[in-house]
């Protein structure tokens, strides 16, 4: 690092990188409602959006914030709320409405135990599936899971740039173990940061088809007050954004949502291997667990154990390719998570073997030392 | 004749709404408020939830917006304040707005955001076919309801009021040009404006109840309705059964997109409406 960019390193918690990244990829419409571990993001956001006149509102619960986030996003303004489990539930339902009418919005989940009120203040991985499958129906979702605060900001622009690209929720899966974490970040110059805006129709108000079938699968937007006059619903609608009960129309309709995140797969999957070549053992992990995994990884590099590392930042959609691929040299993958196996399940599917499972649902992190011995174990 | 078809989406006819219902009647009045205060079509948004009374703005050439059922205030909220330059109109029912969706519909009221909340009451789950709704009258009929409702109903109109409303009225389906003209005053107030429609609904609420067709129906709102001066000279026992149709509330009180904009500029040094943002 250059002696300038020293100006650029900062301590922060994974909620505050979450806050002032939001800022930074052009956010300024937050609607929310207080939950642990997640409120500081409300309190920072209704501090720093009036300085960027952005707007920043508490609504009456999660249910209202998720609707407010919608019709903001329609007018034309980049949304955000941050939740947490009970939350993340009640937006469930218009979590499906973005889907639907492909309204780009992002929620933070920062994620605690589970079900129902569960562990308010301690940590969880165990809305990973609900990420995925919250909402009823086949729809799409873009989910991503920072392990570091220097993720929590990294990703927060990007799930902005996924959800405006592909006009999906795109939602940031924290834990309370990232989101509460102070940890050193380095802010990325603004030069280098990629900033994806919405693909606006370019045909005059008479013309604009709001849901027109295009090459890229994805109708470029017009906002609501800007001339164009248009219907947007949660109905199954045609191409025109009006209601219908023509099969052929619903049928199209869902397979083109559906197929927005399947075909444009390779461009929003990411995830990092290390020491990869040469391993016996893969760790799979993602979140706050993927910084025990490391360090399991590295522990037993030293005793001699072949291990390497799969860290998973997208989590939807799911790598099963890279997976797959690995599973021919692979003897033993380990999935450690804070959960009862739910992305381990993934993992099976993907790799065809029976995954070794280091679960915590205690409201404790996984530790090293859990992993490093189901690696000596299955080392043996 | 009032030039409907221009505010129309003609294609979209013939209407999903039964014989007899009130809807057509409450959006043509509607139609001729919004011509009245010429506000332009383009600066209208008409948001709604889900039901018979929320199908309405699909007929209409506005920016539209058909969301959950007891979330449009929601919806409309955020598009309130993402463009304030909008007229904001938020079409819902008496289940839309007063059951699942009552916390929002008095959150809006409370904060008193400047929407036009144009509330269709026809005391019953119509789109679903005719259960009990928070505005059925105790003993009263209803799908879910075979021996009488035994639950007290709401006074939506009180109910805004106490939220904090700034501009409250009733008016009925037989009162149509009593009714636009209510409409229009609500668009130009600046403030939470509530405008409560007593509607006709002969299919699910007239028929298990043997209230008539809807020329009965209609003729019951007029045989018992009554303007708000007169009903505050009666005592309650007077009052009861009568409909108090007029301008209930009317008062003045700080707008929430206006205090908003006051924060915002008091903390900018620069001042940059919120609506320009991405401009």
């Amino acid at each position: 690092m250059k002696q300038s960019d020293t100006k650029r390193i900062k301590i922060m918690t994974g909620n505050e990188a979450c806050a002032e990244a939001a800022i930074i990829a052009g956010m300024r419409f937050f609607a929310g409602y207080p939950i642990t571990p997640s409120s500081e993001i409300a309190e920072i956001l209704s501090k720093r959006l009036p300085e960027v006149g952005g707007v920043f509102i508490q609504m009456e619960d999660e249910i209202a914030s998720m609707g407010a986030l919608i019709g903001a996003s329609l007018a034309g303004l980049k949304s955000m709320t941050a939740t947490s489990g009970p939350g993340f539930s009640l937006m469930q339902e218009n979590i499906g409405y973005a889907s639907m009418a492909e309204v780009p919005v992002v929620v933070v989940n920062v994620q605690r135990g589970g079900p129902s009120t569960g562990l308010p203040t301690l940590p969880s991985q165990a809305d990973v599936m609900q990420a995925r499958w919250g909402t009823h129906g086949d729809h799409p979702v873009i989910a991503v899971s920072p392990a570091t605060v220097q993720d929590a900001y990294e990703w927060t622009i990007k799930a902005f740039n996924f959800s405006e690209k592909y006009r999906v929720p795109a939602i940031i899966l924290l834990d309370e173990i990232v989101a509460h974490l102070n940890e050193k970040v380095i802010v990325p110059d603004k030069n280098e940061i990629e900033i994806v805006n919405r693909f606006l129709t370019t045909d005059p108000p008479e013309k604009f088809i709001p849901y027109k079938p295009t090459e890229s699968d994805i109708p470029p937007i017009a906002h609501y007050g800007t001339g164009y006059r248009f219907n947007v619903t949660g109905l199954s609608h045609d191409e025109t954004g009006f209601p219908t009960n023509d099969p052929k129309k619903i049928d199209a309709l869902y397979r083109r949502i559906n197929r927005k995140i399947e075909r444009y797969k390779n461009e929003i999957i990411a995830y990092k291997t290390e020491f990869i070549d040469d391993a016996d053992i893969c760790l799979v992990c993602y979140g706050s667990s993927a910084r025990s995994a490391k360090r399991a990884m590295r522990e037993a590099r030293t005793m001699g154990i072949k291990v390497g590392l799969f860290q998973i930042f997208v989590l939807w959609p799911f790598p099963y390719q890279a997976l797959s691929e690995l599973s021919n040299h692979i003897k033993e993958f380990i999935v450690p998570e804070m959960n009862l196996g739910q992305i381990a399940h993934e993992v099976d599917c993907a790799t065809r073997k029976e995954s070794i499972k280091v679960n915590r649902v205690d409201g404790s992190p996984i530790t090293p030392g859990e992993i490093l011995e189901q690696i000596k174990n299955v080392s043996l | 004749m009032f030039p409907y078809k221009q505010y129309l989406r003609l294609d979209k006819f013939p209407h999903i709404w039964c014989t007899g219902c009130g809807c057509g009647i409450i959006m043509k009045a509607m139609l001729r408020a919004i011509d009245r205060a010429k506000i332009q079509k383009d600066d209208v948004a008409i948001v709604s939830g889900i039901g018979c009374s929320s199908r309405t703005p699909g007929y209409m050439d506005f920016n539209t917006l058909h969301t959950h059922h007891g979330r449009a205030i929601t919806f409309a909220t955020g598009l309130k304040l993402a463009k304030p330059k909008l007229k904001v109109i938020v079409v819902t029912g008496d289940g839309d707005a007063t059951a699942i969706g009552g916390n929002h519909f008095i959150h809006a009221a409370r904060r008193n955001l400047d929407l036009t909340v144009l509330l269709y009451n026809n005391h019953i789950y119509g789109m679903t076919g005719g259960q009990v709704s928070p505005t059925t009258p105790f003993g009263k009929k209803a799908s879910t309801a075979p021996y009488g409702s035994a639950e007290p109903d709401f006074d939506i109109s009180n109910l805004a009021v106490a939220a904090g409303a700034s501009f409250v009225a009733r008016s009925t389906c037989y009162h149509a040009t009593q009714l636009d003209k209510l409409i229009e005053k609500a668009l130009q107030k600046k403030g939470f404006s509530l405008i409560e429609v007593l509607s006709p609904c002969p299919t699910y609420y007239g028929r298990p109840n043997r209230l008539g067709n809807a020329v009965d129906m209609l003729k019951f709102y007029k045989e018992n309705s009554i303007p708000v001066e007169t009903a505050r000279k009666l005592s309650e026992q007077e009052r009861k059964g009568k409909i108090t149709i007029g301008v209930i509330h009317d008062i003045e009180r700080p707008e929430f997109c206006e205090e908003y904009q006051k924060l915002v500029d008091r903390v900018c040094e620069k001042k940059k409406p919120i609506s320009n943002l991405l401009n």
